[in-house]
Formats: structure tokens, sequence, C-alpha cells
């Protein structure tokens, strides 16, 4: 901090003399440029070659979704086949499983998952009591910071069959034991709720943010023009929390296909495939279990379009009903 | 709590507000803490009692052997260390790749900026996916070896752009001071911009540090070796795929004290603990970082 100070000041004081050393900015060649900040460029190195190796080289190696590949043969030694690969995916029975699994958890992501931090954030800020609202933030917060593959072990173990939490619960209930994991019908609840306790509490910081932003006058006016809580909820807090929600929403719609396979992966067993099993899923096993790479790279590519896709129509409709865009 | 009836604040209905919210929170608390409380009561107590479903509230037969077991779950603590590595340096890794990209293209003189910076957020929005990466570290030989985990996830396109945009808005006659003192960029960057993000690095490195803490997926498909694993594969095994390493330790201890489940149990009070007390650390620096990315995204 202190130098930084110190040469700004030198700067001021050495600036009318030295005007002419100073950076031409639009004239110069490109050459000149780039000689006098040649080091800037090693700097942006390490990380373009980066992104070449680990970003932009697999990328290319999506062209193997339109191949028969074989991992011995590699790249150039694999048959072209076209759309076959495809084909093979969108006819399989899978296709319509996956699809609709997908769809499935993200439909009930939207519904439970995505309102409950605006929810959270809204009860907090608007709280009188300011103790007991950073403690709830600060509680709800640190779900977050368990792993997944401990918060589905805790889930596994809360479920199983006879000495599970749940089950404990419902037999001292006097109700039957229930085993949860291969029950198809519970997959989706049950994925849904570990989410939700999960990432609750970190995605309404967000929000909260948003919220302290808000203009206090504005609550004041509301008041004085005699408004209930619920009201002043109704017409100043949510209207000053919608442009972020819609940020929020485009950012979820464009994950609309991308399920986050990691978790599924943990949770799900070939009892409970039939609700559980989604395009990420079914890439890891046909492409990493079964070495289909050309199949489970099409599959792949099919839901990275979509996503993309998604992502930009959503762009475009927030752009025309709100201000707020991502780009 | 003292109700003010002529405070125009109090009325009637931010009275009722404030109860019911009251009320909302203590349940939003009960339901975020118990199950991280049950597993630490039921590491605690007799097994038996765990199983008959008396443990609820709190430990009933305090006992340690849990515990005790699971410390002896083979390759445990050799996970342990791994993460610690994997964590320590990726780290590093993460940071040198990410500040040193992110100050370059922060500089609007840098020609082809618009371009490079493209191609940096284009991967935000369409990635080449599992199969083809994985392919890819295998044609660069890559699979199965240590070196691998922390290169291949060096960069975040997320925090990249976060760490620009912290660069971005400091001031430009930081720079021109220090040029005309004769200053080379590398060296404006070292001693003047890195000291002054300490805040934005730091927020950035807890990113980083948590996510190689929590990475199972891809230490599960490119490592092979036991002896590689970081400490989530080795949990997946055991909390989720089962495999016998619980009972192993029950066995080894042969103390009829344990019980798969508790030991189990006291596995996850094990893994958890690290994240539990650097806690308050991460949460400061998860909350400045939350609010950066979504105003500069």
């Amino acid at each position: 901090m202190k130098s930084a100070t110190v040469a700004a000041r030198s700067a001021a004081a050495k600036n009318k003399p030295a005007g002419g050393t100073e950076r031409p900015l639009n004239k110069a060649s490109f050459r000149s440029r780039f000689i006098k900040d040649w080091d800037l460029y090693l700097l942006l190195l390490p990380g373009l070659i980066w992104f070449i190796l680990f970003a932009y080289v697999p990328m290319g190696g999506l062209a193997i979704a339109f191949q028969d590949y074989n991992p011995w043969k590699g790249m150039s030694g694999s048959e072209w086949v076209g759309l076959q690969n495809f084909i093979e995916f969108i006819s399989d029975d899978v296709f319509l499983r996956t699809i609709k699994n997908t769809l499935m958890l993200s439909l009930f992501n939207i519904l439970f998952c995505f309102p409950a931090p605006i929810i959270l954030a809204i009860l907090l800020t608007e709280m009188k009591n300011k103790t007991l609202s950073k403690i709830t933030q600060t509680v709800t917060f640190v779900p977050y910071f368990i792993s997944l593959v401990v918060v589905c072990g805790m889930v596994i173990s809360f479920l199983s069959p006879s000495t599970g939490l749940v089950n404990v619960i419902l037999r001292n209930l006097g109700f039957e034991e229930h085993y949860f994991m291969v029950d198809p019908d519970a997959f989706r609840p049950i994925y849904t709720l570990m989410m939700m306790w999960r990432e609750t509490g970190f995605n309404a910081i967000v929000y909260i943010a948003a919220l302290m932003g808000i203009d206090r006058q504005l609550y004041e006016a509301a008041k004085v023009d005699g408004a209930s809580k619920w009201q002043q909820i109704r017409y100043v807090t949510i209207p000053g929390l919608m442009p972020t929600i819609v940020i929020m929403f485009i950012l979820h719609i464009g994950k609309l296909v991308k399920v986050s396979y990691e978790a599924v992966l943990l949770l799900y067993q070939p009892a409970t495939y039939q609700t559980a099993d989604v395009i990420g899923t079914y890439v890891y096993r046909t492409g990493l279990l079964q070495q289909d790479f050309g199949l489970a790279t099409a599959a792949g590519l099919f839901e990275s379009l979509i996503a993309l896709i998604l992502v930009v129509i959503s762009n475009r409709i927030s752009k025309k009903v709100s201000d707020s865009a991502l780009w | 709590m003292k109700h003010k009836k002529n405070h125009i604040a109090r009325t009637k209905g931010e009275l009722s507000y404030e109860i019911f919210s009251t009320i909302l929170c203590v349940l939003i608390i009960v339901l975020s803490l118990y199950p991280i409380y049950y597993i630490l009561i039921c590491s605690l107590s007799n097994p038996f009692a765990v199983q008959s479903g008396e443990v609820m509230f709190t430990i009933k037969g305090f006992t340690l052997e849990s515990f005790k077991a699971a410390c002896k779950t083979p390759g445990l603590w050799r996970a342990y260390g791994n993460t610690i590595f994997y964590t320590v340096f990726g780290v590093v890794f993460n940071m040198f790749f990410t500040a040193t990209m992110a100050y370059a293209l922060s500089k609007k003189r840098l020609i082809a900026r618009k371009f490079f910076t493209l191609l940096v957020a284009f991967t935000l929005w369409f990635q080449a996916g599992m199969i083809p990466l994985y392919l890819t570290l295998r044609n660069y030989n890559m699979l199965d070896k240590r070196i691998t985990i922390l290169l291949a996830f060096a960069i975040n396109a997320y925090n990249l752009i976060i760490l620009r945009s912290f660069f971005e808005q400091l001031p430009d006659s930081l720079e021109e001071a220090a040029f005309i003192d004769g200053a080379s960029n590398i060296r404006i960057f070292w001693s003047i911009y890195l000291p002054l993000s300490k805040p934005a690095l730091v927020t950035v490195g807890t990113f980083y540090a948590v996510s190689r803490w929590n990475n199972y997926f891809w230490a599960m498909n490119i490592l092979t070796d036991d002896k590689k694993l970081p400490l989530q594969v080795m949990l997946k095994k055991l909390l989720v795929d089962r495999v016998a390493g619980a009972e192993e330790a029950a066995i080894v201890t042969a103390s009829s004290a344990t019980s798969p489940d508790t030991i189990i149990y006291a596995i996850i009070i094990l893994a958890v603990i690290p994240m539990l007390v650097a806690y308050p650390y991460l949460q400061r620096y998860f909350k400045s970082g939350a609010t950066l990315g979504a105003v500069k995204g």
C-alpha cells in the first residue's frame, strides 16, 4: 500500500517533464506495442497455454462424437461415422429416461431450491432481531462446506434400512420401515432436499447483499403510507430484489440440463436408475465405465449444446423484459 | 423485549412478523445443524444405544471406541495427507496460473485483449465435457499422476474473471508512475498490484482451496493407485460404496463397543473437522466472494 502511494506521488511529480514517454496507445504499431510490453505477454502465456491444453484441445476431442472411436487407434485412426452415435443415443430407451429425469430434477430444483434462498434472505433482512438473523445466516451457511461425498454419506446413513435415523424415528412412531435408497419414487425428493439443505444458505448471500442495497427511505415512505409488513415486502423488497432474481434465474436456466451428476452418482443405485439416471451419469457409465467413448461423447455434446442454446435464449429474453442481462 | 406502544415502528403487524420470523429462524437453525449434531452424538455413544434409537438428543453411554476404530481405518491418514498435499500445492498452481493471466487480461493495452477474454469467457458457457477431457489427459499420458490433479484443474474461468475485474478497477495511475521509474510489467504486477489485491486474492484462493479439498470426481477417475487417493475418494468408498473399511476397522479393534455405523459416523466427524475449524475464516471470504462474482459476473 505504502509503496504504491509513494509511487503515485512520484508519478504526479514527474508527469509533466516526462510527458513524452507516456505510453502511446493509439498510433503505435502492433510490433512496437508488443515489444514495449513483452513481459505482459509473458504473464499471459501460462494461462493461455493452460486454456489451449486443457480446455480447447479437449474441445477438439469432441470430434470423436462423430467417430466409432477406438482408443488404440486414436482420433486419426478411428472411423468416421457421421451422426450414428447421436442416432444411437436418441433411439435408445435410456435417452428418454435421462432427458425426463434431468428435466424433472431441474424442475424440482427450480420449484424448491431456487426460491428457498430468496425467502431466507428476505426473512433475515426484514427481521428486527439482528443477533438471531446473524446466527441463522452463519448456521445455514455451514452445510455448504461439507463435501458432497460426506453429505451423500450422511444421507445414506440416515436412510439406511434398519439402523438409520429416519427409520428409527418411523419405527418409534409405529410406521413400517422403508428402504428409501432403493425406492425410485423417493429419489427426487431426497436429492432435492439434500441440495436444499446444502446450498440454501450459500445462495442466500447474493440476495442478502442485494437487499442491503435497497434504499431504506423507500421503507419509511411505505410505512408513512400505512403499508403493513407484508405489503412492504410485496411492494418494496421484492421489486428491489427483482434484478438479482432475474440474473440468478438466467444462470439457472442455463444449467437446466446440467444436473449435478456428481451428486446423483453418489446417491443413485441400479434400483433407482429409472428416476435418477441423468445425462451426466449416463455419459459417465457409457464412457468411463463401459469405454464406449464415441457414444458417451455424443451424449455429452448433446447436453452441452442444449445448455448453450438455453443460456443464449434466456439471456435474450431477459434483455427484453428487463435491463439485466449477462452480456 | 419491551413493547413500546407509542413507537411508530412497533406496529401490531411488525410484532407478529417478528414472532413468526423468530420461530422460523429457530426451526431453520435446528434443521441445518441437527444432522451434524446427530452424527456427533452417535459417534460418541454406545453403538447398541444408537441402533435401538435411544440416541436422539444426547450422548448415551459415552465411549471413544468408535473414534479409536475410525483412526485405524486402513489408509485413512494417508488419504488425509494426500488431500492436504493436493490442496496446498493445488492452490499454489491455481493462484499462479489464474493471477498472471487475470492481470494480463486486465490491461486495456493488451493486443487482442477482447479475443483472449472471449477465449476465457466461452469456457464458462461451453466445456468439452467429461469424456474428451479424460481422453485428452490419457493422450498426454497424464493418468494416475499426482501432477495431473494439480495442473489439469489449475484455472477456474469464473475465478479468473473475478480477479481480472478486481485488477481492472485499480487505478491506472499506480502503474504509470512505476513505468516512469523504469519498472517492468512483471515487477509492477508483483510488487504493486499483488499486494494491493490481497483481499481478492485471498477470496479466490479460498474458493480454490475448498474446491480442492472437496473434489472427488476427477481424482477418482484420474488416480488408480490407492497410495495417491485423496480423502474424498477414500470417503466415497467408505461412506457411499460401503466397502469393508469400517468393518475391517471394527475387526481390528475387536471390541464390542463399536459397530460399522458408529465408526462411519466417527469417520464423518474426522472428515469435516478441518472445514468446521476453518469455517469462521471461510465464511468471511466466501461472503465477499459471492457478492464480488455476482456484481462483476
